[in-house]
Protein backbone atom coordinates (compact mmCIF):
# COMPACT_ATOMS: atom_id res chain seq x y z
CA UNK A 1 0.00 0.00 0.00
CA UNK A 2 2.86 2.40 0.69
CA UNK A 3 6.41 2.52 -0.43
CA UNK A 4 6.70 -1.19 -1.20
CA UNK A 5 4.12 -1.06 -3.99
CA UNK A 6 6.21 1.54 -5.83
CA UNK A 7 9.38 -0.56 -5.68
CA UNK A 8 10.43 -3.42 -7.95
CA UNK A 9 9.78 -6.79 -6.31
CA UNK A 10 13.32 -7.90 -5.45
CA UNK A 11 15.00 -4.58 -4.84
CA UNK A 12 17.33 -3.56 -2.02
CA UNK A 13 17.24 -0.29 -0.13
CA UNK A 14 20.27 1.01 1.68
CA UNK A 15 20.05 3.31 4.69
CA UNK A 16 21.79 3.98 7.98
CA UNK A 17 21.18 1.52 10.78
CA UNK A 18 20.31 4.19 13.34
CA UNK A 19 17.75 5.63 10.95
CA UNK A 20 16.01 2.26 10.75
CA UNK A 21 16.18 1.89 14.53
CA UNK A 22 14.85 5.38 15.10
CA UNK A 23 12.11 4.82 12.56
CA UNK A 24 11.05 1.69 14.39
CA UNK A 25 11.17 3.36 17.77
CA UNK A 26 9.32 6.38 16.53
CA UNK A 27 6.56 4.24 15.06
CA UNK A 28 5.97 2.23 18.20
CA UNK A 29 5.97 4.57 21.18
CA UNK A 30 3.88 2.40 23.46
CA UNK A 31 2.32 4.38 26.30
CA UNK A 32 1.99 3.36 29.90
CA UNK A 33 -1.17 5.18 31.01
CA UNK A 34 -0.90 6.50 34.56
CA UNK A 35 -4.39 7.95 34.56
CA UNK A 36 -5.37 9.05 38.04
CA UNK A 37 -8.11 11.60 37.36
CA UNK A 38 -10.27 13.32 34.76
CA UNK A 39 -7.41 13.75 32.28
CA UNK A 40 -7.49 9.97 31.97
CA UNK A 41 -10.84 10.26 30.21
CA UNK A 42 -9.30 12.46 27.55
CA UNK A 43 -6.42 10.03 27.30
CA UNK A 44 -8.96 7.28 26.56
CA UNK A 45 -10.62 9.49 23.96
CA UNK A 46 -7.24 10.00 22.35
CA UNK A 47 -6.87 6.27 21.91
CA UNK A 48 -10.40 5.79 20.58
CA UNK A 49 -11.53 5.92 17.00
CA UNK A 50 -12.31 9.62 16.72
CA UNK A 51 -8.74 10.70 17.39
CA UNK A 52 -7.13 7.31 16.79
CA UNK A 53 -3.73 7.33 18.38
CA UNK A 54 -2.99 4.25 16.28
CA UNK A 55 -2.14 6.58 13.40
CA UNK A 56 1.01 7.45 15.32
CA UNK A 57 1.90 3.93 16.34
CA UNK A 58 1.17 4.68 19.98
CA UNK A 59 -2.13 2.91 20.48
CA UNK A 60 -0.87 -0.12 22.36
CA UNK A 61 -1.50 0.86 25.96
CA UNK A 62 0.77 -1.32 28.02
CA UNK A 63 -0.17 -1.79 31.63
CA UNK A 64 3.19 -3.31 32.28
CA UNK A 65 5.85 -0.62 32.55
CA UNK A 66 8.49 -3.05 31.33
CA UNK A 67 6.88 -3.17 27.91
CA UNK A 68 6.25 0.52 27.44
CA UNK A 69 8.29 3.48 26.27
CA UNK A 70 6.16 6.44 27.21
CA UNK A 71 4.79 7.24 30.64
CA UNK A 72 1.71 9.47 30.36
CA UNK A 73 0.94 10.98 33.76
CA UNK A 74 -2.67 12.01 33.29
CA UNK A 75 -4.23 13.57 36.36
CA UNK A 76 -3.31 14.69 39.82
CA UNK A 77 -0.89 12.60 41.78
CA UNK A 78 -1.34 12.41 45.52
CA UNK A 79 1.65 12.11 47.75
CA UNK A 80 0.51 8.62 48.63
CA UNK A 81 0.50 7.56 44.96
CA UNK A 82 3.84 9.15 44.23
CA UNK A 83 5.91 6.10 45.27
CA UNK A 84 3.85 4.03 42.83
CA UNK A 85 4.54 6.47 40.03
CA UNK A 86 8.25 6.50 40.82
CA UNK A 87 8.35 2.74 40.90
CA UNK A 88 6.63 2.50 37.54
CA UNK A 89 9.07 5.02 36.16
CA UNK A 90 12.03 3.04 37.48
CA UNK A 91 10.71 -0.17 35.95
CA UNK A 92 10.58 1.27 32.45
CA UNK A 93 13.59 0.62 30.25
CA UNK A 94 15.46 3.19 28.24
CA UNK A 95 14.79 4.88 25.92
CA UNK A 96 11.84 6.10 27.94
CA UNK A 97 9.79 9.25 27.75
CA UNK A 98 7.50 11.01 30.17
CA UNK A 99 4.54 13.20 29.30
CA UNK A 100 2.98 15.26 32.05
CA UNK A 101 -0.56 15.68 30.81
CA UNK A 102 -2.73 18.50 32.11
CA UNK A 103 -2.48 21.24 34.67
CA UNK A 104 -2.62 18.89 37.64
CA UNK A 105 0.23 16.61 36.67
CA UNK A 106 2.37 19.57 35.66
CA UNK A 107 1.69 21.97 38.54
CA UNK A 108 -0.87 20.52 40.93
CA UNK A 109 -3.56 22.62 39.26
CA UNK A 110 -6.23 23.95 41.55
CA UNK A 111 -5.47 21.25 44.12
CA UNK A 112 -3.01 23.21 46.19
CA UNK A 113 -3.29 21.04 49.30
CA UNK A 114 -1.12 18.97 51.56
CA UNK A 115 -1.98 15.73 49.80
CA UNK A 116 -1.31 16.61 46.15
CA UNK A 117 2.07 16.71 44.44
CA UNK A 118 2.61 20.17 42.97
CA UNK A 119 4.03 18.98 39.66
CA UNK A 120 5.40 15.50 39.05
CA UNK A 121 8.54 17.04 37.59
CA UNK A 122 9.64 17.72 41.17
CA UNK A 123 10.08 14.00 41.66
CA UNK A 124 10.62 12.37 38.27
CA UNK A 125 12.13 13.72 35.03
CA UNK A 126 9.48 15.02 32.62
CA UNK A 127 10.04 15.41 28.88
CA UNK A 128 6.83 16.98 27.60
CA UNK A 129 4.32 19.19 29.37
CA UNK A 130 0.89 19.19 27.75
CA UNK A 131 -1.14 22.13 29.09
CA UNK A 132 -4.90 22.15 29.49
CA UNK A 133 -7.58 21.10 31.90
CA UNK A 134 -7.96 18.61 30.38
CA UNK A 135 -5.82 18.96 27.25
CA UNK A 136 -7.67 18.14 24.06
CA UNK A 137 -6.62 14.89 22.39
CA UNK A 138 -5.00 16.94 19.62
CA UNK A 139 -2.71 18.47 22.22
CA UNK A 140 -1.71 15.11 23.62
CA UNK A 141 -1.05 13.85 20.10
CA UNK A 142 1.04 16.97 19.52
CA UNK A 143 3.06 16.01 22.58
CA UNK A 144 3.61 12.49 21.30
CA UNK A 145 4.56 13.86 17.89
CA UNK A 146 7.12 16.12 19.55
CA UNK A 147 8.73 13.01 20.99
CA UNK A 148 8.59 11.33 17.60
CA UNK A 149 10.34 14.27 15.97
CA UNK A 150 13.10 14.11 18.59
CA UNK A 151 13.56 10.39 18.06
CA UNK A 152 13.54 10.78 14.29
CA UNK A 153 16.20 13.45 14.34
CA UNK A 154 18.28 11.40 16.79
CA UNK A 155 18.20 14.53 18.84
CA UNK A 156 18.14 13.31 22.42
CA UNK A 157 19.69 15.98 24.66
CA UNK A 158 22.60 14.78 26.80
CA UNK A 159 24.78 16.45 29.36
CA UNK A 160 28.60 16.52 28.89
CA UNK A 161 28.91 13.09 30.53
CA UNK A 162 26.49 11.56 28.05
CA UNK A 163 23.59 11.26 30.46
CA UNK A 164 20.16 11.94 29.11
CA UNK A 165 18.50 15.20 30.02
CA UNK A 166 14.77 15.73 30.16
CA UNK A 167 13.48 17.39 27.00
CA UNK A 168 11.49 20.03 28.93
CA UNK A 169 9.20 20.85 26.05
CA UNK A 170 5.91 22.59 26.77
CA UNK A 171 3.41 22.04 23.98
CA UNK A 172 1.56 25.13 22.78
CA UNK A 173 -2.13 24.98 21.88
CA UNK A 174 -2.52 23.81 18.30
CA UNK A 175 -6.12 24.79 17.65
CA UNK A 176 -8.16 27.98 17.50
CA UNK A 177 -11.02 28.15 19.95
CA UNK A 178 -14.30 28.81 18.17
CA UNK A 179 -16.26 31.94 19.11
CA UNK A 180 -18.47 31.33 22.11
CA UNK A 181 -21.35 31.18 22.75
CA UNK A 182 -22.78 29.72 19.55
CA UNK A 183 -26.39 30.11 18.46
CA UNK A 184 -28.73 27.25 19.24
CA UNK A 185 -29.45 25.28 16.11
CA UNK A 186 -31.58 22.41 17.41
CA UNK A 187 -35.10 22.80 16.10
CA UNK A 188 -34.20 25.67 13.80
CA UNK A 189 -35.47 25.21 10.26
CA UNK B 1 -33.32 34.54 64.22
CA UNK B 2 -33.56 30.83 63.72
CA UNK B 3 -36.75 29.07 64.71
CA UNK B 4 -36.65 27.06 67.91
CA UNK B 5 -35.89 23.39 67.25
CA UNK B 6 -38.92 21.11 67.01
CA UNK B 7 -37.91 18.17 69.17
CA UNK B 8 -40.67 15.79 68.16
CA UNK B 9 -38.50 12.89 67.04
CA UNK B 10 -40.27 9.72 68.24
CA UNK B 11 -37.06 8.10 69.52
CA UNK B 12 -36.12 10.91 71.92
CA UNK B 13 -38.69 10.07 74.66
CA UNK B 14 -37.64 6.43 74.51
CA UNK B 15 -33.99 7.31 75.05
CA UNK B 16 -34.87 9.68 77.89
CA UNK B 17 -37.02 7.07 79.54
CA UNK B 18 -34.36 4.37 79.30
CA UNK B 19 -31.45 6.63 80.41
CA UNK B 20 -33.30 8.76 82.95
CA UNK B 21 -30.18 9.81 84.86
CA UNK B 22 -28.16 10.93 81.82
CA UNK B 23 -28.11 14.53 80.64
CA UNK B 24 -28.80 14.71 76.90
CA UNK B 25 -29.07 17.64 74.58
CA UNK B 26 -30.87 17.67 71.24
CA UNK B 27 -31.22 19.91 68.22
CA UNK B 28 -33.28 19.80 65.08
CA UNK B 29 -32.80 21.39 61.69
CA UNK B 30 -35.25 20.99 58.83
CA UNK B 31 -36.71 17.83 60.28
CA UNK B 32 -33.36 16.24 61.06
CA UNK B 33 -32.78 15.57 64.71
CA UNK B 34 -29.44 15.29 66.50
CA UNK B 35 -29.04 13.84 69.96
CA UNK B 36 -25.97 14.98 71.87
CA UNK B 37 -24.74 12.18 74.11
CA UNK B 38 -22.05 12.19 76.83
CA UNK B 39 -19.04 10.30 75.52
CA UNK B 40 -19.10 7.58 78.17
CA UNK B 41 -22.76 6.74 77.42
CA UNK B 42 -22.41 6.62 73.64
CA UNK B 43 -22.05 2.88 73.34
CA UNK B 44 -25.00 2.13 75.63
CA UNK B 45 -27.26 4.57 73.81
CA UNK B 46 -26.21 3.18 70.43
CA UNK B 47 -26.89 -0.37 71.56
CA UNK B 48 -30.30 0.66 72.90
CA UNK B 49 -31.21 2.41 69.66
CA UNK B 50 -30.19 -0.61 67.64
CA UNK B 51 -31.84 -3.28 69.78
CA UNK B 52 -34.99 -1.67 71.14
CA UNK B 53 -37.96 -2.96 69.09
CA UNK B 54 -39.46 0.56 68.94
CA UNK B 55 -36.24 2.08 67.56
CA UNK B 56 -34.56 -0.57 65.38
CA UNK B 57 -31.76 1.59 64.01
CA UNK B 58 -30.32 -1.36 62.16
CA UNK B 59 -28.09 0.63 59.79
CA UNK B 60 -25.21 2.98 60.50
CA UNK B 61 -24.92 5.15 57.43
CA UNK B 62 -21.94 7.25 58.48
CA UNK B 63 -19.45 8.08 61.18
CA UNK B 64 -17.77 11.41 60.80
CA UNK B 65 -16.41 14.29 62.85
CA UNK B 66 -16.24 18.08 62.96
CA UNK B 67 -13.60 20.43 64.29
CA UNK B 68 -15.33 23.54 65.70
CA UNK B 69 -12.16 25.60 66.10
CA UNK B 70 -13.05 29.27 65.41
CA UNK B 71 -16.67 28.34 64.77
CA UNK B 72 -18.80 31.50 64.88
CA UNK B 73 -21.34 30.13 67.38
CA UNK B 74 -20.14 28.69 70.71
CA UNK B 75 -20.22 24.89 70.85
CA UNK B 76 -20.02 22.49 73.81
CA UNK B 77 -16.63 21.23 72.68
CA UNK B 78 -13.86 21.63 70.14
CA UNK B 79 -14.43 18.30 68.37
CA UNK B 80 -17.65 16.44 67.66
CA UNK B 81 -18.00 12.87 66.43
CA UNK B 82 -21.25 12.14 64.63
CA UNK B 83 -23.03 8.86 64.00
CA UNK B 84 -25.82 8.80 61.41
CA UNK B 85 -28.31 6.06 62.23
CA UNK B 86 -31.01 4.76 59.91
CA UNK B 87 -33.94 2.53 60.79
CA UNK B 88 -35.14 0.72 57.70
CA UNK B 89 -38.14 -0.71 59.55
CA UNK B 90 -39.41 2.72 60.66
CA UNK B 91 -37.96 4.74 57.79
CA UNK B 92 -36.34 7.08 60.27
CA UNK B 93 -32.99 8.73 60.82
CA UNK B 94 -31.25 9.96 63.96
CA UNK B 95 -27.87 11.56 64.48
CA UNK B 96 -25.82 10.97 67.59
CA UNK B 97 -23.18 13.50 68.48
CA UNK B 98 -20.42 13.43 71.08
CA UNK B 99 -18.47 16.58 71.91
CA UNK B 100 -14.96 16.43 73.29
CA UNK B 101 -12.20 18.85 74.18
CA UNK B 102 -8.51 18.17 73.61
CA UNK B 103 -6.21 18.29 76.62
CA UNK B 104 -2.89 18.38 74.76
CA UNK B 105 -1.52 20.35 71.83
CA UNK B 106 -3.57 19.50 68.75
CA UNK B 107 -0.79 20.07 66.22
CA UNK B 108 0.90 16.78 67.07
CA UNK B 109 -0.19 13.18 66.71
CA UNK B 110 0.26 12.02 70.30
CA UNK B 111 -2.66 10.11 71.77
CA UNK B 112 -4.88 12.51 73.70
CA UNK B 113 -6.60 10.81 76.67
CA UNK B 114 -9.62 13.11 76.19
CA UNK B 115 -10.11 12.43 72.50
CA UNK B 116 -11.39 8.90 72.76
CA UNK B 117 -14.82 7.33 72.48
CA UNK B 118 -16.12 3.77 72.36
CA UNK B 119 -16.06 2.08 68.98
CA UNK B 120 -19.39 0.84 67.65
CA UNK B 121 -17.86 -1.77 65.36
CA UNK B 122 -19.33 -4.50 67.59
CA UNK B 123 -22.83 -3.13 66.89
CA UNK B 124 -22.44 -2.17 63.23
CA UNK B 125 -19.36 -3.83 61.66
CA UNK B 126 -19.49 -1.24 58.86
CA UNK B 127 -18.21 1.36 61.29
CA UNK B 128 -14.70 -0.02 61.05
CA UNK B 129 -13.35 1.96 58.11
CA UNK B 130 -15.32 5.09 58.95
CA UNK B 131 -13.86 5.15 62.44
CA UNK B 132 -10.43 4.67 60.93
CA UNK B 133 -11.07 7.70 58.74
CA UNK B 134 -12.12 9.82 61.73
CA UNK B 135 -8.99 8.71 63.53
CA UNK B 136 -6.82 9.49 60.51
CA UNK B 137 -8.29 12.91 59.84
CA UNK B 138 -8.98 14.17 63.40
CA UNK B 139 -6.86 12.06 65.72
CA UNK B 140 -9.91 10.91 67.69
CA UNK B 141 -9.34 7.37 68.87
CA UNK B 142 -11.91 4.61 69.27
CA UNK B 143 -11.77 2.25 72.21
CA UNK B 144 -12.03 -1.47 71.30
CA UNK B 145 -11.64 -0.83 67.60
CA UNK B 146 -10.22 -4.04 66.05
CA UNK B 147 -7.69 -2.36 63.74
CA UNK B 148 -7.24 1.36 64.36
CA UNK B 149 -4.75 2.38 61.66
CA UNK B 150 -4.69 5.36 59.33
CA UNK B 151 -6.76 4.70 56.24
CA UNK B 152 -6.28 7.60 53.79
CA UNK B 153 -2.92 9.13 54.59
CA UNK B 154 0.11 6.93 54.91
CA UNK B 155 1.48 5.29 58.02
CA UNK B 156 4.03 7.90 59.05
CA UNK B 157 1.94 10.95 58.24
CA UNK B 158 2.89 13.46 60.95
CA UNK B 159 -0.49 15.18 61.48
CA UNK B 160 -4.25 14.84 61.46
CA UNK B 161 -5.05 16.94 58.42
CA UNK B 162 -8.73 17.83 58.88
CA UNK B 163 -8.04 19.58 62.16
CA UNK B 164 -8.57 23.27 61.54
CA UNK B 165 -5.19 24.21 62.93
CA UNK B 166 -3.47 22.14 60.24
CA UNK B 167 -2.42 24.37 57.32
CA UNK B 168 -4.10 23.59 53.99
CA UNK B 169 -0.78 23.28 52.21
CA UNK B 170 0.60 21.00 54.88
CA UNK B 171 3.82 21.22 56.78
CA UNK B 172 6.11 20.07 54.01
CA UNK B 173 4.76 16.54 53.60
CA UNK B 174 4.27 17.01 49.87
CA UNK B 175 7.72 18.49 49.24
CA UNK B 176 9.95 16.15 51.20
CA UNK B 177 10.13 13.09 49.10
CA UNK B 178 12.81 11.18 47.29
CA UNK B 179 13.56 12.71 43.89
CA UNK B 180 14.29 10.48 40.91
CA UNK B 181 16.73 11.40 38.19
CA UNK B 182 16.91 9.67 34.86
CA UNK B 183 19.67 7.33 35.96
CA UNK B 184 18.45 6.43 39.42
CA UNK B 185 16.77 3.30 38.07
S1 LIG C 1 -5.82 19.02 34.64
FE1 LIG C 1 -8.04 19.25 34.81
S2 LIG C 1 -8.86 17.48 33.66
FE2 LIG C 1 -6.71 17.05 34.14
S3 LIG C 1 -6.74 15.91 36.06
FE3 LIG C 1 -6.49 18.07 36.56
S4 LIG C 1 -8.57 18.80 36.94
FE4 LIG C 1 -8.73 16.88 35.83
Amino acid sequence: MGLESALPVDSVLSTQLNRVVNWARRSSVWPMPFATACCGIELMATACSRFDLARFGAEVMRFSPRQSDLLIVAGRVSVKTLPVLQRIYMQMVEPKWVISMGACASTGGVFDTYAVVQGVDQFIPVDIYVPGCPPRPEMLIEGIMAIQRIIDADNIPRDPEGKRLPLNIAVAPNYEPRPMPVPVTVGAS
Amino acid sequence: MAAAPKLDHPSLPLVKERFADVKFMATEFRGQTTLVVPAEKLHDVARFLRDDPRCQYNFLSDVTAVDYLDYPAPQPGRFAVIWNLVSHANDRRLRLKVFMNPTIDTTGIDADPALIVDSVTDLWPGAEWMEREVYDMYGIRFRNHPDLRRILTWKDFPAHPLRKDYPLRGRGEREHYQKLARDSA
